[in-house]
Protein backbone atom coordinates (compact mmCIF):
# COMPACT_ATOMS: atom_id res chain seq x y z
CA UNK A 1 0.00 0.00 0.00
CA UNK A 2 0.98 3.61 -0.47
CA UNK A 3 0.76 5.13 2.98
CA UNK A 4 0.97 8.82 3.77
CA UNK A 5 1.43 9.70 7.42
CA UNK A 6 0.84 13.30 8.48
CA UNK A 7 2.34 14.58 5.25
CA UNK A 8 2.72 18.34 4.93
CA UNK A 9 4.11 20.39 2.05
CA UNK A 10 4.52 24.15 2.00
CA UNK A 11 5.53 26.55 -0.75
CA UNK A 12 6.79 29.56 1.14
CA UNK A 13 4.11 30.45 3.65
CA UNK A 14 1.39 28.63 1.75
CA UNK A 15 0.52 25.13 2.87
CA UNK A 16 -0.48 23.05 -0.16
CA UNK A 17 -0.75 19.67 1.51
CA UNK A 18 -1.78 19.96 5.11
CA UNK A 19 -1.14 17.05 7.48
CA UNK A 20 -2.61 14.40 5.19
CA UNK A 21 -2.77 10.80 6.37
CA UNK A 22 -4.25 8.39 3.89
CA UNK A 23 -3.69 4.97 2.47
CA UNK A 24 -3.92 4.53 -1.30
CA UNK A 25 -3.42 1.79 -3.83
CA UNK A 26 -5.79 -1.08 -3.02
CA UNK A 27 -6.91 -3.16 -5.97
CA UNK A 28 -8.86 -1.32 -8.64
CA UNK A 29 -9.03 2.31 -9.61
CA UNK A 30 -8.90 5.16 -7.13
CA UNK A 31 -9.76 8.62 -8.40
CA UNK A 32 -8.34 11.72 -6.80
CA UNK A 33 -10.60 14.71 -7.37
CA UNK A 34 -10.86 18.28 -6.20
CA UNK A 35 -10.76 21.85 -7.44
CA UNK A 36 -7.65 23.44 -8.94
CA UNK A 37 -5.06 24.12 -6.28
CA UNK A 38 -6.43 21.49 -3.92
CA UNK A 39 -3.02 19.82 -3.71
CA UNK A 40 -3.66 16.75 -5.88
CA UNK A 41 -0.60 17.09 -8.10
CA UNK A 42 1.55 18.06 -5.13
CA UNK A 43 0.41 14.89 -3.37
CA UNK A 44 1.48 12.90 -6.44
CA UNK A 45 4.78 14.71 -6.47
CA UNK A 46 5.34 13.72 -2.85
CA UNK A 47 4.53 10.06 -3.47
CA UNK A 48 6.53 10.05 -6.73
CA UNK A 49 9.59 11.54 -4.90
CA UNK A 50 9.67 14.64 -7.06
CA UNK A 51 9.00 16.76 -4.00
CA UNK A 52 10.26 16.41 -0.46
CA UNK A 53 7.62 16.75 2.27
CA UNK A 54 8.15 19.39 4.94
CA UNK A 55 6.70 16.98 7.47
CA UNK A 56 5.45 13.42 7.67
CA UNK A 57 6.39 10.27 5.84
CA UNK A 58 5.42 8.46 2.65
CA UNK A 59 5.91 4.71 2.33
CA UNK A 60 5.27 2.36 -0.58
CA UNK A 61 4.86 -1.24 0.54
CA UNK A 62 6.75 -0.29 3.69
CA UNK A 63 9.64 1.37 1.83
CA UNK A 64 10.22 4.93 2.93
CA UNK A 65 10.19 7.08 -0.22
CA UNK A 66 12.76 9.47 1.26
CA UNK A 67 15.39 6.83 1.95
CA UNK A 68 14.76 4.00 -0.53
CA UNK A 69 16.81 4.00 -3.73
CA UNK A 70 14.92 5.65 -6.55
CA UNK A 71 15.61 2.69 -8.82
CA UNK A 72 14.05 0.24 -6.35
CA UNK A 73 10.90 2.33 -6.03
CA UNK A 74 10.66 2.55 -9.81
CA UNK A 75 10.06 -1.19 -10.01
CA UNK A 76 7.09 -0.94 -7.64
CA UNK A 77 5.58 2.43 -8.47
CA UNK A 78 5.14 4.12 -11.85
CA UNK A 79 4.17 7.76 -12.08
CA UNK A 80 2.95 9.54 -15.18
CA UNK A 81 2.88 13.30 -14.80
CA UNK A 82 0.86 15.69 -16.88
CA UNK A 83 2.51 17.78 -19.61
CA UNK A 84 5.08 15.31 -20.81
CA UNK A 85 7.26 17.40 -23.01
CA UNK A 86 10.09 15.51 -24.68
CA UNK A 87 12.92 17.50 -26.22
CA UNK A 88 14.44 14.56 -28.10
CA UNK A 89 12.82 13.05 -31.15
CA UNK A 90 11.58 9.63 -30.05
CA UNK A 91 9.50 6.96 -31.68
CA UNK A 92 6.69 5.22 -29.81
CA UNK A 93 8.86 2.14 -29.49
CA UNK A 94 11.77 4.19 -28.06
CA UNK A 95 9.47 5.69 -25.48
CA UNK A 96 7.99 2.38 -24.40
CA UNK A 97 11.51 0.92 -24.10
CA UNK A 98 12.22 3.52 -21.44
CA UNK A 99 9.63 1.81 -19.28
CA UNK A 100 12.09 -1.05 -18.86
CA UNK A 101 14.87 1.23 -17.61
CA UNK A 102 14.28 0.48 -13.90
CA UNK A 103 14.66 -3.24 -14.63
CA UNK A 104 17.50 -3.39 -17.11
CA UNK A 105 19.18 0.04 -16.92
CA UNK A 106 18.86 0.36 -20.68
CA UNK A 107 20.25 -3.03 -21.73
CA UNK A 108 17.19 -4.79 -23.04
CA UNK A 109 16.82 -8.49 -22.36
CA UNK A 110 14.46 -10.89 -24.10
CA UNK A 111 12.05 -10.47 -21.22
CA UNK A 112 12.20 -6.69 -21.60
CA UNK A 113 11.38 -6.91 -25.29
CA UNK A 114 8.47 -9.13 -24.43
CA UNK A 115 7.11 -6.57 -21.97
CA UNK A 116 7.57 -3.78 -24.52
CA UNK A 117 5.72 -5.65 -27.27
CA UNK A 118 2.87 -6.56 -24.94
CA UNK A 119 2.52 -2.99 -23.72
CA UNK A 120 2.44 -1.67 -27.30
CA UNK A 121 -0.20 -4.20 -28.29
CA UNK A 122 -2.22 -3.63 -25.15
CA UNK A 123 -2.52 0.04 -26.00
CA UNK A 124 -3.28 -0.76 -29.60
CA UNK A 125 -0.22 1.06 -30.89
CA UNK A 126 1.15 -1.70 -33.16
CA UNK A 127 0.69 0.37 -36.30
CA UNK A 128 2.38 3.37 -34.75
CA UNK A 129 5.45 1.86 -33.13
CA UNK A 130 7.85 3.51 -35.60
CA UNK A 131 6.13 6.89 -35.57
CA UNK A 132 7.73 9.87 -33.89
CA UNK A 133 5.88 11.27 -30.89
CA UNK A 134 5.46 14.65 -32.55
CA UNK A 135 3.64 12.96 -35.41
CA UNK A 136 0.92 11.55 -33.16
CA UNK A 137 -2.41 12.98 -32.08
CA UNK A 138 -2.91 13.89 -28.43
CA UNK A 139 -4.80 10.69 -27.69
CA UNK A 140 -2.20 8.49 -29.35
CA UNK A 141 0.62 10.25 -27.54
CA UNK A 142 -1.14 9.76 -24.21
CA UNK A 143 -1.54 6.07 -25.03
CA UNK A 144 2.17 5.85 -25.82
CA UNK A 145 3.04 7.31 -22.42
CA UNK A 146 0.65 4.91 -20.71
CA UNK A 147 2.30 2.05 -22.63
CA UNK A 148 5.63 3.18 -21.20
CA UNK A 149 4.21 3.09 -17.69
CA UNK A 150 2.69 -0.31 -18.38
CA UNK A 151 6.01 -1.69 -19.62
CA UNK A 152 7.49 -0.55 -16.33
CA UNK A 153 5.52 -3.48 -14.90
CA UNK A 154 4.84 -2.01 -11.47
CA UNK A 155 2.26 -2.91 -8.88
CA UNK A 156 1.13 0.71 -8.48
CA UNK A 157 0.42 3.17 -11.28
CA UNK A 158 -0.14 6.86 -10.59
CA UNK A 159 -1.60 8.93 -13.43
CA UNK A 160 -1.80 12.69 -13.09
CA UNK A 161 -4.65 14.03 -15.23
CA UNK A 162 -4.27 11.61 -18.12
CA UNK A 163 -7.37 13.09 -19.77
CA UNK A 164 -5.95 16.58 -20.15
CA UNK A 165 -6.74 18.07 -23.56
CA UNK A 166 -8.41 14.95 -24.88
CA UNK A 167 -11.69 14.93 -26.75
CA UNK A 168 -14.71 12.82 -25.74
CA UNK A 169 -13.77 9.77 -27.69
CA UNK A 170 -10.17 9.63 -26.51
CA UNK A 171 -11.19 10.43 -22.98
CA UNK A 172 -13.53 7.44 -22.87
CA UNK A 173 -10.92 5.29 -24.62
CA UNK A 174 -8.22 6.10 -22.04
CA UNK A 175 -10.60 5.54 -19.13
CA UNK A 176 -11.68 2.15 -20.49
CA UNK A 177 -8.01 1.27 -20.81
CA UNK A 178 -7.31 2.27 -17.24
CA UNK A 179 -10.25 0.18 -16.10
CA UNK A 180 -9.01 -2.81 -18.11
CA UNK A 181 -5.50 -2.45 -16.73
CA UNK A 182 -6.94 -2.65 -13.24
CA UNK A 183 -9.31 -5.55 -13.94
CA UNK A 184 -7.24 -7.71 -16.28
CA UNK A 185 -3.69 -6.96 -15.22
CA UNK A 186 -4.36 -6.35 -11.55
CA UNK A 187 -2.75 -2.90 -11.56
CA UNK A 188 -3.51 -0.71 -8.58
CA UNK A 189 -4.22 2.62 -10.19
CA UNK A 190 -4.53 6.05 -8.65
CA UNK A 191 -5.65 8.69 -11.11
CA UNK A 192 -6.19 12.45 -10.81
CA UNK A 193 -9.38 13.39 -12.65
CA UNK A 194 -11.21 16.62 -13.25
CA UNK A 195 -14.51 15.35 -14.49
CA UNK A 196 -16.48 14.05 -11.54
CA UNK A 197 -18.77 12.04 -13.79
CA UNK A 198 -15.83 10.24 -15.35
CA UNK A 199 -14.54 9.48 -11.86
CA UNK A 200 -17.92 8.13 -10.78
CA UNK A 201 -18.25 5.95 -13.86
CA UNK A 202 -14.79 4.33 -13.84
CA UNK A 203 -13.37 4.52 -10.32
CA UNK A 204 -14.03 2.21 -7.39
CA UNK A 205 -13.04 4.70 -4.76
CA UNK A 206 -13.00 8.48 -4.86
CA UNK A 207 -10.77 10.63 -2.70
CA UNK A 208 -11.70 14.31 -2.70
CA UNK A 209 -9.23 17.02 -1.69
CA UNK A 210 -9.74 20.67 -0.98
CA UNK A 211 -7.29 23.24 0.37
CA UNK A 212 -4.63 20.61 0.99
CA UNK A 213 -6.75 18.25 3.06
CA UNK A 214 -8.76 15.15 2.24
CA UNK A 215 -12.41 16.15 2.64
CA UNK A 216 -14.07 12.96 1.46
CA UNK A 217 -12.93 9.39 0.90
CA UNK A 218 -15.51 6.77 0.01
CA UNK A 219 -16.76 4.39 -2.66
CA UNK A 220 -17.63 6.31 -5.81
CA UNK A 221 -21.38 6.00 -5.27
CA UNK A 222 -21.30 7.68 -1.87
CA UNK A 223 -19.32 10.67 -3.10
CA UNK A 224 -21.91 11.40 -5.75
CA UNK A 225 -24.20 13.38 -3.49
CA UNK A 226 -25.07 17.06 -3.90
CA UNK A 227 -23.94 18.07 -0.42
CA UNK A 228 -20.56 16.29 -0.71
CA UNK A 229 -19.72 17.58 -4.19
CA UNK A 230 -21.02 21.06 -3.38
CA UNK A 231 -18.67 21.23 -0.41
CA UNK A 232 -15.68 19.90 -2.37
CA UNK A 233 -16.00 22.27 -5.32
CA UNK A 234 -17.66 25.15 -3.47
CA UNK A 235 -20.32 25.40 -6.13
CA UNK A 236 -23.86 24.04 -6.32
CA UNK A 237 -23.92 20.56 -7.83
CA UNK A 238 -27.06 18.61 -8.55
CA UNK A 239 -26.95 14.82 -8.84
CA UNK A 240 -29.49 12.89 -10.90
CA UNK A 241 -29.82 9.24 -11.68
CA UNK A 242 -29.71 8.26 -15.33
CA UNK A 243 -30.18 4.55 -16.03
CA UNK A 244 -29.35 3.85 -12.41
CA UNK A 245 -26.06 5.72 -12.55
CA UNK A 246 -25.47 8.99 -10.69
CA UNK A 247 -24.69 11.96 -12.91
CA UNK A 248 -23.57 15.29 -11.52
CA UNK A 249 -24.95 18.45 -13.09
CA UNK A 250 -22.88 21.51 -12.41
CA UNK A 251 -23.47 23.74 -15.39
CA UNK A 252 -25.93 25.94 -13.47
CA UNK B 1 -26.37 17.60 -42.44
CA UNK B 2 -24.83 14.74 -40.55
CA UNK B 3 -22.36 12.39 -42.11
CA UNK B 4 -21.28 9.08 -40.75
CA UNK B 5 -18.15 9.90 -38.77
CA UNK B 6 -16.74 6.40 -39.14
CA UNK B 7 -16.56 6.90 -42.89
CA UNK B 8 -13.95 9.59 -42.45
CA UNK B 9 -11.99 7.91 -39.67
CA UNK B 10 -8.33 7.78 -40.50
CA UNK B 11 -7.08 4.34 -41.44
CA UNK B 12 -3.95 3.00 -39.78
CA UNK B 13 -0.83 4.12 -41.65
CA UNK B 14 0.29 1.80 -44.41
CA UNK B 15 3.72 0.26 -43.83
CA UNK B 16 6.46 2.22 -45.59
CA UNK B 17 7.80 0.62 -48.79
CA UNK B 18 10.84 -1.51 -48.07
CA UNK B 19 13.96 0.60 -48.61
CA UNK B 20 16.89 -0.69 -50.62
CA UNK B 21 19.64 -2.53 -48.77
CA UNK B 22 22.07 0.31 -49.15
CA UNK B 23 19.60 2.83 -47.76
CA UNK B 24 18.76 0.46 -44.92
CA UNK B 25 22.43 0.11 -44.02
CA UNK B 26 22.85 3.88 -44.22
CA UNK B 27 19.95 4.30 -41.81
CA UNK B 28 21.93 2.42 -39.17
CA UNK B 29 23.71 4.80 -36.78
CA UNK B 30 26.88 2.69 -36.76
CA UNK B 31 27.27 2.94 -40.55
CA UNK B 32 27.10 6.69 -40.37
CA UNK B 33 29.48 6.79 -37.43
CA UNK B 34 31.96 4.57 -39.28
CA UNK B 35 31.70 6.76 -42.38
CA UNK B 36 32.44 9.80 -40.28
CA UNK B 37 35.37 8.00 -38.66
CA UNK B 38 36.69 7.27 -42.16
CA UNK B 39 36.48 10.95 -43.09
CA UNK B 40 38.39 11.89 -39.94
CA UNK B 41 41.10 9.33 -40.71
CA UNK B 42 41.50 10.61 -44.26
CA UNK B 43 41.65 14.23 -43.13
CA UNK B 44 44.18 13.32 -40.45
CA UNK B 45 46.36 11.53 -42.99
CA UNK B 46 46.13 14.47 -45.42
CA UNK B 47 46.97 16.90 -42.67
CA UNK B 48 49.90 14.87 -41.39
CA UNK B 49 51.53 13.81 -44.65
CA UNK B 50 50.75 16.37 -47.32
CA UNK B 51 52.77 19.47 -48.10
CA UNK B 52 55.78 18.64 -45.93
CA UNK B 53 58.33 21.46 -46.32
CA UNK B 54 61.37 19.79 -44.71
CA UNK B 55 62.05 16.81 -42.53
CA UNK B 56 59.03 14.49 -42.38
CA UNK B 57 59.70 13.34 -38.82
CA UNK B 58 59.86 16.93 -37.58
CA UNK B 59 56.65 17.87 -39.35
CA UNK B 60 54.98 14.74 -38.02
CA UNK B 61 55.98 15.54 -34.47
CA UNK B 62 54.60 19.09 -34.64
CA UNK B 63 51.51 18.12 -36.58
CA UNK B 64 50.57 15.10 -34.50
CA UNK B 65 50.63 17.36 -31.46
CA UNK B 66 48.15 19.66 -33.20
CA UNK B 67 45.96 16.71 -34.12
CA UNK B 68 46.01 15.51 -30.53
CA UNK B 69 45.07 19.00 -29.35
CA UNK B 70 42.18 18.94 -31.81
CA UNK B 71 41.08 15.58 -30.46
CA UNK B 72 41.16 16.88 -26.88
CA UNK B 73 39.23 20.00 -27.83
CA UNK B 74 36.62 18.31 -30.00
CA UNK B 75 36.06 15.65 -27.33
CA UNK B 76 35.70 18.23 -24.59
CA UNK B 77 33.50 20.56 -26.60
CA UNK B 78 31.42 17.87 -28.31
CA UNK B 79 30.72 15.76 -25.24
CA UNK B 80 30.13 18.71 -22.92
CA UNK B 81 27.73 20.44 -25.30
CA UNK B 82 25.64 17.33 -25.94
CA UNK B 83 25.50 16.56 -22.21
CA UNK B 84 24.64 20.18 -21.44
CA UNK B 85 21.82 20.07 -24.00
CA UNK B 86 20.40 16.95 -22.41
CA UNK B 87 20.59 18.30 -18.87
CA UNK B 88 18.95 21.59 -19.80
CA UNK B 89 16.55 20.07 -22.36
CA UNK B 90 17.51 22.83 -24.75
CA UNK B 91 19.45 22.46 -27.96
CA UNK B 92 20.44 26.02 -28.69
CA UNK B 93 22.50 26.54 -25.57
CA UNK B 94 26.18 25.94 -25.10
CA UNK B 95 27.95 25.67 -21.77
CA UNK B 96 29.43 29.09 -22.57
CA UNK B 97 26.12 30.54 -21.43
CA UNK B 98 27.32 29.84 -17.91
CA UNK B 99 30.13 32.34 -18.46
CA UNK B 100 32.93 29.81 -18.83
CA UNK B 101 34.86 31.54 -21.59
CA UNK B 102 34.01 34.98 -20.25
CA UNK B 103 35.61 33.89 -17.01
CA UNK B 104 38.69 32.67 -18.85
CA UNK B 105 39.10 36.02 -20.59
CA UNK B 106 38.57 37.80 -17.30
CA UNK B 107 41.32 35.84 -15.57
CA UNK B 108 43.80 36.63 -18.34
CA UNK B 109 42.77 40.28 -18.41
CA UNK B 110 43.17 40.62 -14.67
CA UNK B 111 46.69 39.21 -14.92
CA UNK B 112 47.65 41.58 -17.73
CA UNK B 113 45.94 44.48 -16.01
CA UNK B 114 47.79 44.11 -12.76
CA UNK B 115 51.14 42.78 -13.89
CA UNK B 116 51.50 43.95 -17.50
CA UNK B 117 51.87 42.03 -20.73
CA UNK B 118 55.56 41.32 -20.21
CA UNK B 119 54.78 39.50 -16.98
CA UNK B 120 51.81 37.79 -18.67
CA UNK B 121 54.03 36.46 -21.43
CA UNK B 122 56.71 35.49 -18.92
CA UNK B 123 54.12 33.74 -16.79
CA UNK B 124 54.79 30.04 -16.47
CA UNK B 125 52.30 28.36 -18.85
CA UNK B 126 51.70 25.47 -16.50
CA UNK B 127 50.84 27.75 -13.60
CA UNK B 128 48.53 29.81 -15.78
CA UNK B 129 46.81 26.68 -17.03
CA UNK B 130 46.43 25.33 -13.49
CA UNK B 131 45.05 28.60 -12.16
CA UNK B 132 42.55 28.83 -14.97
CA UNK B 133 41.36 25.24 -14.68
CA UNK B 134 41.01 25.37 -10.91
CA UNK B 135 39.25 28.72 -10.89
CA UNK B 136 36.85 27.81 -13.69
CA UNK B 137 35.89 24.45 -12.17
CA UNK B 138 35.55 25.97 -8.71
CA UNK B 139 33.33 28.73 -10.09
CA UNK B 140 30.96 26.39 -11.87
CA UNK B 141 30.77 23.91 -9.01
CA UNK B 142 30.01 26.72 -6.58
CA UNK B 143 27.31 28.07 -8.86
CA UNK B 144 25.90 24.60 -9.23
CA UNK B 145 25.84 23.63 -5.57
CA UNK B 146 24.40 27.00 -4.64
CA UNK B 147 21.54 26.94 -7.13
CA UNK B 148 20.96 23.29 -7.80
CA UNK B 149 22.41 21.25 -4.96
CA UNK B 150 20.54 23.10 -2.24
CA UNK B 151 16.86 23.49 -1.58
CA UNK B 152 16.11 25.41 -4.75
CA UNK B 153 17.07 22.78 -7.31
CA UNK B 154 16.34 24.81 -10.38
CA UNK B 155 18.34 24.37 -13.57
CA UNK B 156 16.73 27.45 -15.05
CA UNK B 157 17.66 29.65 -12.13
CA UNK B 158 21.21 28.34 -12.41
CA UNK B 159 21.32 29.19 -16.12
CA UNK B 160 19.89 32.62 -15.50
CA UNK B 161 22.44 33.44 -12.82
CA UNK B 162 25.13 32.03 -15.13
CA UNK B 163 24.04 34.40 -17.91
CA UNK B 164 24.01 37.38 -15.57
CA UNK B 165 27.44 36.53 -14.18
CA UNK B 166 28.80 35.93 -17.69
CA UNK B 167 27.59 39.37 -18.76
CA UNK B 168 29.11 40.86 -15.65
CA UNK B 169 32.47 39.20 -16.38
CA UNK B 170 32.39 40.45 -19.96
CA UNK B 171 31.59 44.04 -18.99
CA UNK B 172 34.18 44.01 -16.25
CA UNK B 173 36.75 42.61 -18.70
CA UNK B 174 35.89 45.25 -21.25
CA UNK B 175 36.21 47.98 -18.69
CA UNK B 176 39.67 46.77 -17.69
CA UNK B 177 40.73 46.34 -21.30
CA UNK B 178 39.84 49.95 -22.06
CA UNK B 179 42.33 51.10 -19.51
CA UNK B 180 45.11 48.89 -20.82
CA UNK B 181 48.21 50.08 -22.57
CA UNK B 182 47.72 49.43 -26.35
CA UNK B 183 50.67 47.07 -26.38
CA UNK B 184 49.30 45.10 -23.43
CA UNK B 185 45.94 45.01 -25.16
CA UNK B 186 47.55 43.64 -28.32
CA UNK B 187 49.20 40.83 -26.40
CA UNK B 188 45.96 40.06 -24.61
CA UNK B 189 43.85 39.96 -27.78
CA UNK B 190 46.28 37.53 -29.34
CA UNK B 191 45.89 35.25 -26.37
CA UNK B 192 42.11 35.45 -26.60
CA UNK B 193 41.82 33.71 -29.95
CA UNK B 194 41.83 29.98 -29.75
CA UNK B 195 45.01 28.58 -31.18
CA UNK B 196 45.36 24.90 -31.85
CA UNK B 197 48.80 24.77 -33.37
CA UNK B 198 51.90 23.99 -31.36
CA UNK B 199 50.41 23.47 -27.93
CA UNK B 200 52.76 22.95 -25.03
CA UNK B 201 53.42 19.25 -24.55
CA UNK B 202 52.90 19.13 -20.81
CA UNK B 203 49.68 21.13 -20.95
CA UNK B 204 48.43 18.97 -23.78
CA UNK B 205 49.10 15.82 -21.78
CA UNK B 206 47.47 17.23 -18.65
CA UNK B 207 44.41 18.44 -20.60
CA UNK B 208 44.12 15.07 -22.31
CA UNK B 209 44.16 13.32 -18.94
CA UNK B 210 41.50 15.62 -17.49
CA UNK B 211 39.23 15.31 -20.52
CA UNK B 212 39.67 11.53 -20.58
CA UNK B 213 38.86 11.38 -16.87
CA UNK B 214 35.70 13.41 -17.35
CA UNK B 215 34.69 11.20 -20.28
CA UNK B 216 35.21 8.15 -18.10
CA UNK B 217 32.58 9.61 -15.77
CA UNK B 218 30.13 10.45 -18.57
CA UNK B 219 30.33 7.28 -20.68
CA UNK B 220 28.90 4.88 -18.07
CA UNK B 221 25.95 7.26 -17.76
CA UNK B 222 25.11 7.18 -21.49
CA UNK B 223 21.90 5.21 -21.04
CA UNK B 224 20.84 7.35 -18.10
CA UNK B 225 21.42 10.38 -20.32
CA UNK B 226 18.92 8.93 -22.79
CA UNK B 227 16.34 8.82 -20.00
CA UNK B 228 17.17 12.38 -18.90
CA UNK B 229 16.02 13.51 -22.35
CA UNK B 230 12.48 12.71 -21.16
CA UNK B 231 12.69 15.49 -18.60
CA UNK B 232 13.20 15.44 -14.87
CA UNK B 233 9.76 14.15 -13.73
CA UNK B 234 9.77 11.20 -16.11
CA UNK B 235 13.41 10.40 -15.39
CA UNK B 236 12.76 10.38 -11.64
CA UNK B 237 9.72 8.18 -12.21
CA UNK B 238 11.98 5.72 -14.03
CA UNK B 239 14.30 5.53 -11.07
CA UNK B 240 17.04 7.97 -12.06
CA UNK B 241 18.68 9.65 -9.08
CA UNK B 242 18.34 12.97 -10.89
CA UNK B 243 20.26 15.15 -8.49
CA UNK B 244 23.28 12.89 -8.21
CA UNK B 245 23.43 12.15 -11.93
CA UNK B 246 23.13 15.80 -12.94
CA UNK B 247 25.79 16.69 -10.39
CA UNK B 248 28.26 14.15 -11.83
CA UNK B 249 27.50 15.27 -15.37
CA UNK B 250 27.78 18.93 -14.59
CA UNK B 251 31.13 18.59 -12.85
CA UNK B 252 32.41 16.52 -15.79
CA UNK B 253 31.23 19.21 -18.20
CA UNK B 254 33.03 21.92 -16.23
CA UNK B 255 36.24 19.92 -16.03
CA UNK B 256 36.24 19.24 -19.77
CA UNK B 257 35.51 22.81 -20.70
CA UNK B 258 38.00 24.26 -18.27
CA UNK B 259 40.74 21.94 -19.52
CA UNK B 260 40.11 22.64 -23.19
CA UNK B 261 39.62 26.41 -22.79
CA UNK B 262 42.77 26.72 -20.72
CA UNK B 263 44.62 24.75 -23.40
CA UNK B 264 43.59 26.55 -26.58
CA UNK B 265 41.41 29.50 -25.59
CA UNK B 266 37.68 30.18 -25.90
CA UNK B 267 36.19 27.97 -28.59
CA UNK B 268 32.86 26.92 -27.11
CA UNK B 269 30.63 28.34 -29.77
CA UNK B 270 31.57 25.61 -32.16
CA UNK B 271 30.06 23.06 -29.79
CA UNK B 272 26.67 24.33 -30.87
CA UNK B 273 27.30 23.52 -34.53
CA UNK B 274 28.88 20.20 -33.78
CA UNK B 275 26.17 19.01 -31.39
CA UNK B 276 23.29 19.99 -33.63
CA UNK B 277 24.92 18.47 -36.69
CA UNK B 278 25.52 15.35 -34.63
CA UNK B 279 21.80 15.01 -33.81
CA UNK B 280 20.81 14.99 -37.44
CA UNK B 281 23.81 12.96 -38.59
CA UNK B 282 23.39 10.25 -35.95
CA UNK B 283 19.66 9.99 -36.65
CA UNK B 284 19.17 8.66 -33.14
CA UNK B 285 18.63 10.37 -29.81
CA UNK B 286 20.76 7.77 -28.05
CA UNK B 287 23.92 9.12 -26.53
CA UNK B 288 25.84 5.99 -27.55
CA UNK B 289 25.63 7.52 -31.03
CA UNK B 290 25.30 11.26 -30.53
CA UNK B 291 28.34 11.58 -28.25
CA UNK B 292 30.95 9.96 -30.54
CA UNK B 293 29.32 11.57 -33.59
CA UNK B 294 29.71 15.01 -32.02
CA UNK B 295 33.38 14.30 -31.25
CA UNK B 296 34.11 13.10 -34.78
CA UNK B 297 32.25 16.01 -36.36
CA UNK B 298 34.34 18.30 -34.19
CA UNK B 299 37.44 16.66 -35.62
CA UNK B 300 36.14 17.13 -39.16
CA UNK B 301 35.47 20.83 -38.50
CA UNK B 302 38.83 21.49 -36.87
CA UNK B 303 40.94 19.41 -39.26
CA UNK B 304 39.08 20.64 -42.31
CA UNK B 305 39.18 24.25 -41.14
CA UNK B 306 42.87 24.05 -40.33
CA UNK B 307 43.65 22.42 -43.67
CA UNK B 308 41.80 25.10 -45.59
CA UNK B 309 43.39 27.82 -43.54
CA UNK B 310 46.95 26.48 -43.72
CA UNK B 311 47.13 24.94 -47.17
CA UNK B 312 44.62 27.01 -49.13
CA UNK B 313 44.89 30.48 -47.64
CA UNK B 314 48.41 30.05 -46.34
CA UNK B 315 47.68 31.00 -42.73
CA UNK B 316 45.38 33.87 -43.58
CA UNK B 317 43.73 34.03 -40.16
CA UNK B 318 42.86 32.26 -36.96
CA UNK B 319 40.84 29.10 -37.06
CA UNK B 320 38.47 30.26 -34.32
CA UNK B 321 37.48 33.32 -36.35
CA UNK B 322 36.44 31.07 -39.22
CA UNK B 323 34.62 28.75 -36.85
CA UNK B 324 32.85 31.58 -35.08
CA UNK B 325 31.73 33.03 -38.40
CA UNK B 326 30.41 29.69 -39.66
CA UNK B 327 28.97 28.98 -36.21
CA UNK B 328 27.15 32.29 -36.16
CA UNK B 329 25.52 31.62 -39.51
CA UNK B 330 24.51 28.14 -38.42
CA UNK B 331 23.09 29.47 -35.17
CA UNK B 332 20.92 31.95 -37.07
CA UNK B 333 19.75 29.13 -39.28
CA UNK B 334 18.80 27.07 -36.20
CA UNK B 335 16.89 29.91 -34.58
CA UNK B 336 15.05 30.83 -37.78
CA UNK B 337 14.15 27.24 -38.50
CA UNK B 338 12.76 26.85 -34.97
CA UNK B 339 10.73 29.99 -35.45
CA UNK B 340 9.34 28.76 -38.75
CA UNK B 341 7.93 25.61 -37.18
Amino acid sequence: MIALENVTKRYGSQTVVDDVSISLGEEGVTALIGPNGAGKSTLFGLVGRLLKPDGGRVTVDGMDVATTASSTLATTLAVLRQDNHVAARLTVRDLVEFGRFPHSRGRLTVEDRDHIERAISYLDLDAYRGRFLDELSGGQRQRAFIAMVLAQDTKYVLLDEPLNNLDLRHMAEIMRLIRRMADELGKRIVVVLHDINVAARYADRIVAMRDGVVVADAPAREIMRPEVLGAVYDTPVDVREIDGKPVALYYG
Amino acid sequence: MLTDPTATARPAPAPAPAPSRLAAAWAQPWTRLAALGGVVLVLTAVYLFSDVPGSLSFALEIRSRTVLAMLVVSTAVGVSTVVFHTITQNRILTPSIMGFDAFYVLISTVIVFFSGSAAFLAFDELTLWLVQVVVMVAFSVLLFTWLFGGKRRSIHLMLLVGIVLGTFFRSFTEWMQRMLDPLDFQVLSDAMFASLTRPDETLLALSAVLVAGACAAVVPLRRTLDVLALGEPAAVGLGVDHRRVVMVLFVSVSVMIAASTALVGPILFFGLIVANLAYSWAGSFRHVWTLPTAVLLGMVCLLGGQLVLERVFGYGGTLSTVIDFAGGLFFLYLVLRKGAR
